[in-house]
């Protein structure tokens, strides 16, 4: 097959004028978007307004089509679980009578534990929940990691909130619309979150991997102390998220990086929560509501 | 009714709407970049960029249709939908017109391989782009190798929309 007819408008005046003037729009719109990516980079979230428009309209048949199939996404999960439902029927009824003694245990200690705290006089009352919304899409052709949230600045939530599910740690709110919001999934590239390991406190740095994995780096010197299964929880370093919400388990290592996949996946769980800032917590503006001065620094030294 | 078939009457020598000859294109460029909308939580760059697969379509199917400025809205419109930065898919969108526009003149012969090839190494320039956008915009550091099956898969997938865009396309000319 021969090229297809030129482009070239001949010896017409008129038509010479009107391509050239289109490649000069094509190319100053080009040098104008550039632009708006230097902006973007010293600024993220600078121009997110603009999307408040396609957020906004797609909000209700992202959430229609989420409630749809959100019994669906599970349905490997079930199909699984008969396929060994004799044995597994065993192991988890010989785990039940295991742990029946261990929620016995807990249960007394959380009891002690309130009584010295009350002993203590400390105030601990727990208002950093602030609504359960549904994750309805995601940034799925982009390299970063977004999801947006059915929940937006008008039910209350606002840049840098926490978000996460029963399970585990999801992310944070990275900007706003007025009914929707992109939450910053914890396996972006770009989400650093300061963990320990929930059984000695070791301090590590936790960043995304972009695939679904997580980076984790050891803040101390010397040789990597993960090894595979262990488990990361926040540490509450920062004054984003709260302490001690589950983060990741180690899969792997590999010299001084140790790799670990999320306890939270985002498709599968069903709800999220979103909760205030650590520090908005803790610290609170409002001077009536102070609580006593030992409650600040026990809460905030939280290991 | 006899004969089903006997219903449609192709109606030569009426003229499409003005509407459908110019808004059909368009509206199925936006309908792409509109898949991000999907409840889908991904946990990786896996969905093919629909937008720029269409919009490449109907440029290498019907190169009189548009101008390069048009890569313009229709990459706003792809940024506000995708995660990207705004201006990111605008800015590569239209580069990619031009660059077309450029080597268009160039082939001697052209085919449909030619054209395959012409939108793979679209999709190649607007995917590392898009990498090296989020990167420098606070994405951290994106590896390429992330976002290699996309490439894959979105290249492979150009025949199968270029083949549904013709199809509307007979539609859209048809009155």
């Amino acid at each position: 097959m021969a090229r297809p007819p030129s482009r070239r408008p001949g010896h017409n005046r008129k038509a010479q004028y009107s391509l050239f003037a289109s490649y000069v729009v094509a190319v100053t719109g080009a040098a104008v978007a550039l632009l708006l990516v230097v902006v973007a980079i010293f600024d993220p979230t600078g121009f997110a307004g603009l999307r408040t428009i396609t957020a906004e309209s797609t909000r209700p048949l992202s959430a229609g089509l989420k409630n749809m199939v959100s019994g669906v996404s599970s349905v490997d999960e079930v199909l699984a679980a008969y396929w060994r439902a004799g044995s597994q029927n065993v192991g988890l009824r010989r785990q039940v009578e295991a742990d029946r003694n261990h929620i016995i245990e807990a249960k007394a200690i959380s009891q002690e534990n309130a009584r010295l705290k009350k002993l203590l006089k400390l105030v601990d009352e727990d208002q950093s929940d602030l609504l359960t919304a549904r994750l309805i899409s995601s940034s799925a052709s982009s390299a970063r990691r977004f999801a947006r949230l059915n929940a937006g600045r008008w039910q209350g939530v606002r840049p840098g909130m926490p978000v996460r599910a029963a399970e585990g740690l999801i992310g944070r709110v990275h900007t706003t619309t007025p009914n929707t919001a992109e939450v910053l999934l914890l396996t972006d590239t770009g989400n650093i979150v300061p963990v320990r390991r929930a059984s000695d406190s070791i301090p590590a740095i936790s960043t995304g991997g972009g695939d679904g994995s997580l980076e984790i780096r050891a803040l101390s010197a010397g040789s990597n102390p993960f090894k595979p299964g262990d488990l990361l929880v926040t540490s509450g370093i920062g004054g984003i998220y709260q302490p001690n919400i589950p983060v990741a388990v180690v899969v792997r290592v590999q010299g001084e990086i140790a790799w670990g996949f999320p306890i939270a996946n985002p498709s599968r769980v069903d709800a999220v929560v979103v909760e205030r800032a650590f520090e908005d917590v803790v610290t609170r503006p409002d001077p009536a509501a102070a609580p006593p001065p030992g409650g600040v620094p026990a809460n905030a030294t939280a290991p | 009714m006899i004969d089903r078939h006997l219903q449609h009457v192709s109606r030569l020598g009426h003229t499409p709407s003005r509407l459908r000859l110019a808004g059909t294109p368009i509206i199925t460029v936006l309908l792409g970049s509109m898949l991000t909308a999907l409840p889908l939580i991904a946990q990786s760059a896996a969905m093919p960029p629909f937008g720029l697969l269409v919009l490449l379509s109907w440029r290498l199917l019907r190169p009189e249709l548009w101008r390069a400025w048009i890569g313009l809205p229709l990459g706003l419109f792809d940024d506000m939908m995708s995660g990207q930065p705004i201006g990111s898919a605008m800015f590569l969108w239209t580069v990619t017109l031009i660059g077309i526009d450029l080597i268009e003149h160039r082939m001697i012969w052209r085919s449909y391989r030619q054209d395959w090839l012409i939108a793979g190494l679209a999709v190649i320039v607007c995917i590392i782009g898009g990498v090296f956008f989020a990167r420098i915009t606070g994405g951290g550091d994106v590896r390429l190798l992330l976002v290699a099956p996309q490439m894959l898969w979105t290249i492979l997938l150009f025949p199968f929309v270029v083949r549904q865009c013709a199809r509307i396309d007979r539609w859209r000319v048809m009155a």
